[in-house]
Formats: C-alpha cells, structure tokens, sequence
C-alpha cells in the first residue's frame, strides 16, 4: 500500500505496526545518506509510540505501538522533519579491511558468477576485491553488512531457492548487491567466498568492526592464509 | 536460588520474554515469545508481570524437577501436565513444592505452551531482554535452547494465597485450519493476480516452520509482470508474507530482521499468535483486513488481558 506523490517520500504500510518511509528507489549514495539524516532526525524528535527506527538502503523502517500513537499522527510528524530536513555532509568512515578465500567449498557459487558474468575466477576475485564498499545498511543477522557499489559485471540473481543455512563468514551477491554472513543462518546469496574474522562476537567488547557508513575492502588470501587466521581469531 | 533442574528439553525449549528492542538497525532481531496472549497469561496466573520471562515449548514438553516452593502455570497448545504423574489443568495456577517433578507431554492441539513460574526465571540480561536468539548465540540460557541437566534459577517472590484459573471463555483454541487476517502490503503493488489467489487459495504449514519463519506450499504467487523478482533488501516485520522466486509464500517471524524479496502482505500483531500455534501439515487461509480494524483488535486483545489481570486482582 503505497501513499504519497513524487517528490514526498512515500509511505507504505507494513502490518498493523510499521511504517516504510521510501526516499527512492534501487541503491544510491544520495538517497542512502538522506535516509540516514531522516532516521537522525526521527531519533532527535523522539516520537512517542515509535518502538524501532530502522534505516535501509531508500528506506526507514518506524515500528510503533498504537495502543500509544496512531499512523496518520505519525505521517504528518514525519512530513514536518522531512521538511526541515538539511543536507548532512559525509560522516567521517573507516576502511575496514575483510580477508577473503574465494572459491572451492567456501564459495560453492562462484561458478554461478562466473558463468552469469562470462569472467573467469581470477577476474570475478579481482572485480569483486577492487572496491571499497559503502555499508549502506546493517541488518538481517547480527552485523551483517549491505554494501553498495558491486561492479555490474558481477551481478548474479539470487538463488532460486534459499538455502536452509549458509556457514558464518560467507560473503555473496545477490543481484547488485554484496555482503557477508556473520553468523550462519538461511540466506539466498551466491556464496563466493568466506572470511576466517569473527564479523559478530557478543563477549567482545565491540561485537562488530564496523558500523553503516563505514567501508569495506574485501582482501583475496590463500586457503592456507585463511586457516592461519582462522587459529588466530580462535584463541 | 536454583529452583529447576531439566530432566529431558522436550522438543525445542527456550526462555523468552516479550523481546529485545531497539536493535533491529544492528541487525539482533527481536525474539520473544510468539504467541504474546497465551504468555502475558501465563505470567498473570502466576503473580507475575505480564513481561516476565518463562519458558516457550515447542510441540513437545520438556520434564523438571523443582526445587524450591513455587507456583507455576502452563498456558498456551494442550500439552498435557502432570506433576509426580498427577494429571493437572493448563491454564491455571500450580502449586509445587521441592522434589515434585513437571512433566509436560506431546502437543495435542496448537503447536507452543508457555510455562510460567512465580517470580520469573532468572538469567543474564542481554541488550534489555532475557529472549533467547539462538541463531545470534544470545540470550536465555547461554543462548541456546535448554539441555538435559541445565539447572535454572527463578527470582524469590511471596507464593499466591489463593490458586487463579482463567475462564474458559477466554482460551483460545487452536484449530488445525487456521484463518490469518493480513494487511496487503508493503510491496502489493508488485504483485496483481497473486493478490486474489493469497486470499482466495488454502495453504500448508510446511516441515520448514520455526521461529524464523512458516514455508507454505500452495497454489503459486505470481510476480507481476515487468516487476523485477526481488527487491532491494529491506527491514521485515514479523508477520511478513514474502514471495521468494519459487512462488511460495513464507511468512517471517520474530528471529529474522530483512527480507529480499517482496512482501505482498503482513499478518496483523494478534494473528501472530495464531499462526504460531500452527503445525506442519495445518491448512491456512488468509483474510484480507484493514488498518483500521487490525488496530481494533490489538486494542480488544488489550482488554481481554486487563479483564483478566482485574479478575485476579479481586481475589
């Protein structure tokens, strides 16, 4: 259900608890950033009766509770921040650095890539490790990382069906996206490869290494390299 | 003080309470328990908050042996009680004393029991829940469902001076067709045919049914042709009813945060019991409902349980 004209966001229902507020459409940088101004802004204002602001890639998740807050209250508190809405410079990010072993059993789909790409390991490995990637989002399991900026020659669809668990560590696609698994859990990305870093470690003191707005640099290492560090992590 | 010592898990046992919020954006997802009514009673029964942590049973209870006086209730699917092979009611207090031993036997109708104990169950606290998330390792008892010989611990509290029962007319029951009201959206513009057909057709509960999320298999949800197959990932609600490309529905529950593809529809909050008392191999037909009255019933579900709580108080 979809409220709301072109140049306001739109509104979608989700249930009876959440509102979607879209600020575009598809993977953008500009959109991205606007979302996170938006779920700041919400987080400033604090709204009675919302639960939960969850910002995505276009969009911002609101859960609220209404026995306390009705919708349409909500949808004119939201216009009213849009409207004073600035424009955020760019928060200042880190390069957080993924060692990565593609291929053989870490990276069951990588033939998927290749074939849908018409590339070779060595290029899918080079295109996909070239980048450093925006974490657009954090979401799904605990510090799992939605990255943007997959170069198009890499894009493969999703698996056609869900695999019941994919191994913690594994990094996918999934159509113009890429990420990494840091628990294992169901998932439908082609798995290309997996890092031995413990991506989401509640007894640390810092369960994550990194935050939305930060970057990723994906590094290629040996199977050998990976089991090296792989100990070190363990101990 | 350690008051439970677990003879046998039964099928899939954990601590839950209401839920950890305020970390879906780091990806925890909320937990809980997912029937919420046959929970906050639980708890009432027994003197407790109505946000107290207890144990969630899953088709099959678990056996315990008590350790110290105290009360408990069992509320939720029909299991069948006993306590030292004394068959006892669901859905009413239980006195218990040191030595007795609970056992609670293989689901009869509905598919989660909630058992209750006064002064609530005891564990570590983390990120503002005692809900167990075992696919993150958190929560509960050492993030995990409970094991043969875990010994658990429930916070001193005074006992009842009188035994409470809720009234008939407010259990639910639990039939194995189920009828789930949904909110169409938010991607039902996605989606043309497949609207009717998720209305109209009838759909079982797969083997692939946890707290997740239910596969369902039936008659296939279509894309909308032109619309692309999965969209950009975003935040799901429990209760979203998302369309992978194999055309069947599977509705996300509470230890899920994102889903890729669209979400044609979303259960409303007072179904979520419902389906969550369903089994692999129930039917469901789904009924189209609108905000306006989706929040109705969250507020009648409200009422109910504060005529209860006004019940109890009056003893």
């Amino acid at each position: 259900m979809k409220m709301g004209g072109e140049e306001k966001p739109a509104i979608r229902l989700a249930g009876d608890t959440g509102l979607i507020i879209e600020f575009g459409q598809g993977i953008d940088p500009g959109v991205n950033a606007k979302v996170r101004a938006m779920a700041g802004a919400v987080k400033t204002n604090t709204l009675r009766g919302v639960t939960e602001i969850i910002p995505t890639y276009c969009s911002l998740l609101l859960i609220y509770d209404p026995l306390i807050t009705r919708p349409g209250k909500l949808v004119s508190a939201i216009e009213r921040i849009e409207n004073t809405l600035e424009r955020t410079g760019t928060e200042p990010c880190k390069v957080v650095e993924i060692p990565v072993c593609y291929g053989g059993e870490f990276g069951p789909d990588i033939e998927n890539v290749e074939k849908s790409a018409n590339f070779c390991r060595e290029d899918v490995i080079r295109f996909h490790s070239e980048p450093e990637y925006l974490i657009y989002m954090i979401g799904f399991t605990p510090g799992f990382p939605f990255l943007g900026g997959l170069n198009k020659k890499l894009f493969t669809p999703r698996l056609k069906t869900p695999r019941m668990s994919v191994p913690e560590g594994s990094v996918g696609i999934a159509n113009n996206q890429t990420g990494m698994y840091p628990i294992a859990s169901p998932g439908g990305w082609q798995i290309i490869g997996r890092t031995p870093l413990k991506l989401f470690a509640p007894q640390r003191k810092n369960p994550f290494l990194y935050k939305a707005g930060d970057k990723i640099k994906f590094i290629p290492i040996s199977r050998k390299e990976y089991t090296r560090l792989k100990i070190k992590e363990e101990n | 003080m350690n008051a439970i010592k677990v003879l046998a898990p039964g099928g899939y046992t954990t601590i839950q309470d209401k839920g950890r919020f305020g970390f879906q954006h780091m990806g925890i997802p909320v937990s809980g328990v997912l029937d919420r009514f046959a929970f906050a009673l639980a708890n009432l029964l027994v003197g407790n908050h109505e946000n107290t942590a207890v144990m969630e049973l899953t088709v099959m209870g678990p056996s315990i042996e008590i350790r110290k006086e105290m009360d408990i209730a069992l509320t939720g699917a029909k299991m069948g009680i006993t306590v030292n092979e004394n068959p006892v009611d669901q859905w009413r207090s239980i006195r218990v004393k040191k030595g007795d031993i609970v056992t609670i036997g293989q689901v009869q109708s509905g598919c989660r029991a909630y058992l209750s104990f006064s002064g609530g169950i005891s564990v570590p606290e983390v990120m503002g829940s005692f809900s167990t998330y075992v696919g993150g390792k958190i929560g509960g008892f050492k993030g995990r469902p409970l094991q043969k010989d875990d010994i658990i611990e429930t916070r001193d509290t005074p006992l009842l001076s009188t035994g409470w029962a809720v009234p008939q007319k407010l259990i639910p029951a639990y039939p194995s067709h189920a009828v789930i009201r949904a909110i169409p959206g938010p991607q039902d513009d996605y989606f043309d045919t497949g609207l009717k057909t998720l209305f109209q057709s009838e759909y079982m509960v797969t083997a692939k049914a946890d707290r997740m999320g239910y596969r369902l298999q039936g008659d296939p949800i279509p894309i909308k042709a032109g619309m692309p197959k999965s969209i950009v990932s975003e935040p799901s609600m429990p209760g979203s009813i998302q369309i992978p490309p194999d055309e069947q529905p599977i509705i996300l529950l509470v230890e899920q945060t994102v889903g890729g593809y669209a979400k044609i529809a979303t259960i409303i909050s007072s179904d979520l019991p419902v389906i969550s008392q369903t089994t692999p191999g129930d039917t469901i037909r789904f009924e189209k409902i609108d905000l306006n009255t989706a929040h109705g019933l969250i507020i009648e579900e409200q009422n109910k349980i504060n005529t209860i709580k006004e019940i109890f108080s009056n003893h």
